[in-house]
Parts: C-alpha cells; sequence; structure tokens
C-alpha cells in the first residue's frame, strides 16, 4: 500500500528492539537490577469543537513528571499543517515526536502534490503508525483542521483506532470537560459560543483534575487562517519570583587567567553540489 | 542471537496478551451486531458505543462500514484492530474488483477478512459480521468469529450483547421475512441485548443492503422499541 512516508519508509513486522532491551536490562544481573524510569506524562485536559465556521481546539499547559509540575507553560496544540492541528495527551515524547514526524510527511506531500494537506490524511497517517506499534507509542491524539471538503475532528488513540466526532476531550481531566461539552454543545455555534465552551470545558479539566493546570490556550481554525492564542486565559495563581537569582560579577574570586590566541592556519572552500545548482 | 530475539518476541507477545485480558485500556467494541438476510438483499444492524475501559469514548459510534458499493462489515472486538482489518480488505476487494471489472462476491469480501483474521488470529481480536448483496448469489451474510472461521447463516448475532438474544433470535427468526420484518426483528434483538449488556448501548444503526443500494437509517434512544420493565 503505498503511504506518504517519505521520510520513513515502513518496514516489515514491528521493531521490538528497545523493549527486548529493556526485559533484558531490567530481569539483568541480581546487583545491578535497573529500573526504567518512567516516562513524563503530560496528564492534560485536551478538548476540540467543530463550530460554525471551522474547529476550536484547547489545552492545558501543564506538564507533570510524577508529583512535580515539571513545566508550566508546556504546548499541547501542535502544528501539523498550515491548516491542522493537533492535541496532545499521554507520553510527552510520544506526542512531540509523532507530531513533528506527521508535520513532516505532510510538508513533503505538500511540495510533491502542490496541495494542502486534507484532514483525512493526517488521521490515516498516524493510524497506520500507531497500529503497527501496538500501543507501545503513548499518544492519545486530537485532531482538528478544515479542508477543501469542510472542518472535521477527530481522535487517534494509541492502539490505532480513529473516531470522528463534534466535539471532544481527551487526557486525565477528560470526565469533567466532557460534562461541560455534554451540556453545551450545539450544532452551527458562532465563534465566541465556541471559545467560551473550549475554555471552560478545559477549566474545568484543570479544576478537578491534578494533573492538568496552569493556562488555558486555545487554537482557532477557519478557512481563511489559524489563530493560536497562546495564553486565552491565564492561572490566577501565577506569581511572580519573590527574589532575584543573579550573582553579581565578582561574587566568584577568579584565581588566575590564561587567554590563548588561536592562529588560522589553512582556510578551504568546498562547493556542494546541490541540485538547484547549473 | 535470532531465536533468542524470536523467543523473547514470543514472551513479549504473550506477556502483551496476557495483560490485555487484565488490565488493557484499548478502545474496544464489546458491542451488538447483528444481521439477517432476505428475499432481495440483507439487513445489518450495531450499537454505537466504544468503550475504553469503564468510560464511553464515544457514545455515536458507527460500526457498519462500508467495504464495497454493496458490500458492509459489523465490527466487534477491538476499536483499532478492525478499523485497520477493514481498511486493509477494503483495498484488496477494490483493487480485485478493478481487476474482474465488476462487482465483487460478498463470499470474497468474507474470504479476504477470514484470510487475515486467521492468519494474524494471535495478534488481532476482531469479530466481524460480512453481509452484502452481490448479483450471483443474492443477500448473503458471513459470519467471521474470533479465530478466523467463516460460516454462512441466514442470520448472524456478534459481540459481547450476542449472549443475551440467541433465545430471541431463534425463537423468533422464520425464513422468508420480508424486508420491514426483518427492520422490525433487528430493531427488536438489538434493543434487547443493550438492555442487558453494559457494553452496549446508545443509539441502533440499521442498513438495507440491495440491488437498489444501501438505505440507512438511526433509531435515537428514544424512540427504541419498547419491552416490559420488570
Amino acid at each position: 500500500m503505498a503511504l506518504s512516508n517519505v521520510l520513513e519508509p515502513a518496514g516489515s513486522g514491528f521493531n521490538f528492539e528497545n523493549s527486548t532491551r529493556n526485559i533484558v536490562l531490567e530481569n539483568g544481573s541480581e546487583e545491578g537490577k535497573i529500573k526504567a524510569p518512567k516516562p513524563m506524562k503530560t496528564g492534560t485536559t485536551i478538548a476540540g469543537v467543530v463550530y460554525k465556521d471551522g474547529v476550536v481546539l484547547g489545552a492545558d499547559t501543564r506538564a507533570t513528571s510524577e508529583e512535580v509540575v515539571a513545566d508550566k507553560m508546556c504546548a499541547k496544540i501542535h502544528y501539523i499543517a498550515p491548516n491542522i492541528y493537533c492535541c496532545g495527551a499521554g507520553t510527552a515524547a510520544d506526542t512531540e515526536k509523532t507530531t513533528d514526524m506527521l508535520s513532516s510527511n505532510l510538508t513533503i506531500f505538500s511540495m510533491n502534490s502542490g496541495r494542502n494537506p486534507r484532514v483525512v490524511m493526517a488521521v490515516n497517517i498516524l493510524q497506520d503508525m500507531l497500529f503497527r506499534y501496538r500501543g507501545m507509542i503513548g499518544a492519545h491524539l486530537i485532531l482538528g483542521g478544515v479542508d477543501c471538503t469542510g472542518s472535521h475532528l477527530y481522535t487517534v488513540g494509541p492502539y490505532g483506532s480513529m473516531d470522528k466526532v463534534p466535539y471532544l476531550a481527551m487526557g486525565s481531566g477528560k470526565l469533567p470537560a466532557m460534562g461541560i461539552l455534554e451540556d453545551r454543545f450545539k450544532g452551527n455555534m458562532d465563534l465566541e459560543e465556541a471559545k467560551a465552551l473550549v475554555s471552560d470545558a478545559i477549566h474545568a479539566g484543570i479544576m478537578s483534575d491534578l494533573g492538568s493546570g496552569n493556562n488555558i490556550d486555545l487554537c482557532v481554525i477557519t478557512k481563511e487562517g489559524v489563530d493560536y492564542i497562546r495564553p486565552h486565559r491565564e492561572s490566577i495563581y501565577n506569581y511572580k519570583r519573590q527574589a532575584k537569582y543573579k550573582y553579581k560579577p565578582g561574587t566568584t574570586p577568579v584565581l588566575n587567567k590564561t587567554v590563548n590566541q588561536l592562529e588560522l592556519v589553512h582556510e578551504t572552500v568546498q562547493m556542494m553540489e546541490t541540485a538547484g545548482s547549473s | 542471537m535470532l531465536q533468542l530475539c524470536l523467543t523473547v518476541h514470543t514472551f513479549f507477545n504473550l506477556a502483551v496478551i496476557t495483560f490485555f485480558y487484565f488490565s488493557r485500556k484499548s478502545a474496544s467494541f464489546y458491542t451488538s451486531i447483528m444481521a439477517v438476510e432476505f428475499e432481495g438483499g440483507v439487513v445489518i444492524g450495531a450499537d454505537s458505543r466504544t468503550t475504553t475501559g469503564a468510560y464511553i469514548a464515544n457514545r455515536v459510534t458507527d460500526k457498519l462500514t462500508p467495504i464495497h458499493e454493496r458490500i458492509f462489515c459489523c465490527r466487534s472486538g477491538s476499536a483499532a484492530d478492525t478499523q485497520a482489518i477493514a481498511d486493509a480488505v477494503t483495498y484488496q476487494l477494490g483493487f480485485h474488483s478493478i481487476e474482474l471489472d465488476e462487482a465483487p462476491l460478498v463470499q470474497t469480501a468474507a474470504s479476504l477478512f477470514r484470510e487475515m483474521c486467521y492468519r494474524y488470529r494471535e495478534e488481532l481480536m476482531a469479530g466481524i459480521i460480512v453481509a452484502g448483496w452481490d448479483p450471483r448469489r443474492g443477500g448473503q451474510v458471513y459470519t467471521v468469529p474470533v479465530g478466523g472461521m467463516m460460516t454462512r447463516q441466514p442470520v448472524s448475532v456478534g459481540g459481547s450483547g450476542s449472549s443475551y438474544i440467541y433465545g430471541y433470535v431463534d425463537s423468533n427468526y422464520r425464513a422468508g421475512m420480508s424486508k420491514e420484518e426483518c427492520l422490525k426483528f433487528t430493531a427488536e434483538a438489538l434493543t434487547l441485548a443493550m438492555e442487558r449488556d453494559g457494553s452496549s448501548g446508545g443509539v441502533v444503526r440499521l442498513a438495507v443492503v440491495s440491488e437498489q443500494g444501501v438505505e440507512r437509517q438511526v433509531i435515537l434512544g428514544n424512540q427504541l422499541p419498547k419491552f416490559s420493565t420488570v
């Protein structure tokens, strides 16, 4: 089956090299039992809604590493194409890399064919890749975009399942967010209503889930373009640092100083052969 | 070294499968699906619930997937597995149909499903009912349950909710029912399954596939047939 996976051609079968290595490491020598480090999860609330003129995506901005907040201004709405954005929940590294790879593949497709990519293309590429890895890539994604066929909102799960729905919430805070969406979603909302709905859904997730918090980012995608509002609503608990943590020059005493002048001995220029040069 | 890799791989596979039975949280269609043959076509139906663990990920799922113009499949089991299999078979059947320059047989579609479900039976969890109409044999229903068996039946039920309606289906099915009778029969059977099975629910999606084409309908939750509540 032809895929637009031009950067990395799909190999046959599953590549479990790292899993076998991990098993060998964990069950290794008695003294040196190495525990695999816990991957950083985003512990997230993400949501998306289709409205009259396009799609509104929203996300919180907290990234947790077990009980510590690792990043207070994490960007969870990733760029895929000029008309497609993707919110990612699950393992932070997996969502980053998966969306990067998807974005690169779609850019190459755009250059090859001269068309804007469609949202279904992004969904199909993601499905193929995540199914091949059988759930080992912990990426729960919400894809939203506007293309020549209309506005679409899809979710792709880590095992490769896909759903097309008009409103959606994912992540650890999805239960409270879904409650708000189920209560207030209507078809064909206008922009302000849709933004308020998504923002309130994320806010519910932030209030009721420990893994979500800090600010709310919104991304509005329409036929005309994209409005990435970061942050849309700031946390009221944003406190300013109490003191400056800069050290005055001279705090650390300098014992001695030597200066080595590097002498330029020889310089060569080598022209690279590029496809465009004549 | 290769043998070591293979044994570790199969061990890992077994570990994944045992782990799966206890705590895998993939999206699943523990569902209720059904298909009935009648003179001139088939009636297929499904509920609309997809669960990840105890959370309903999608309450309006469409489990009736078109494979070709007049061939559908009803999907149950793992959402990811059945979507991937359906995509692969749609491609293969489309290619085959273009080569032959005629409409494919329902039996061909069912064989393609069976081939894939049997070959990868250890890795997949997919229970599929293939139903459609072709000019040679009319309306046909083939069931391809978990494990990769294929058999033709005049009426077939599948999914976790099917266990509750075998008695109803066996006692109420008559050969030679008309299209409207089949639609009513399917809607009532699926409603009963959804009443009793926690993994099935939402709306009932029905489709009639015949020589004239495909007619789809949805019965919303408050319009489902009512049975006595005891």
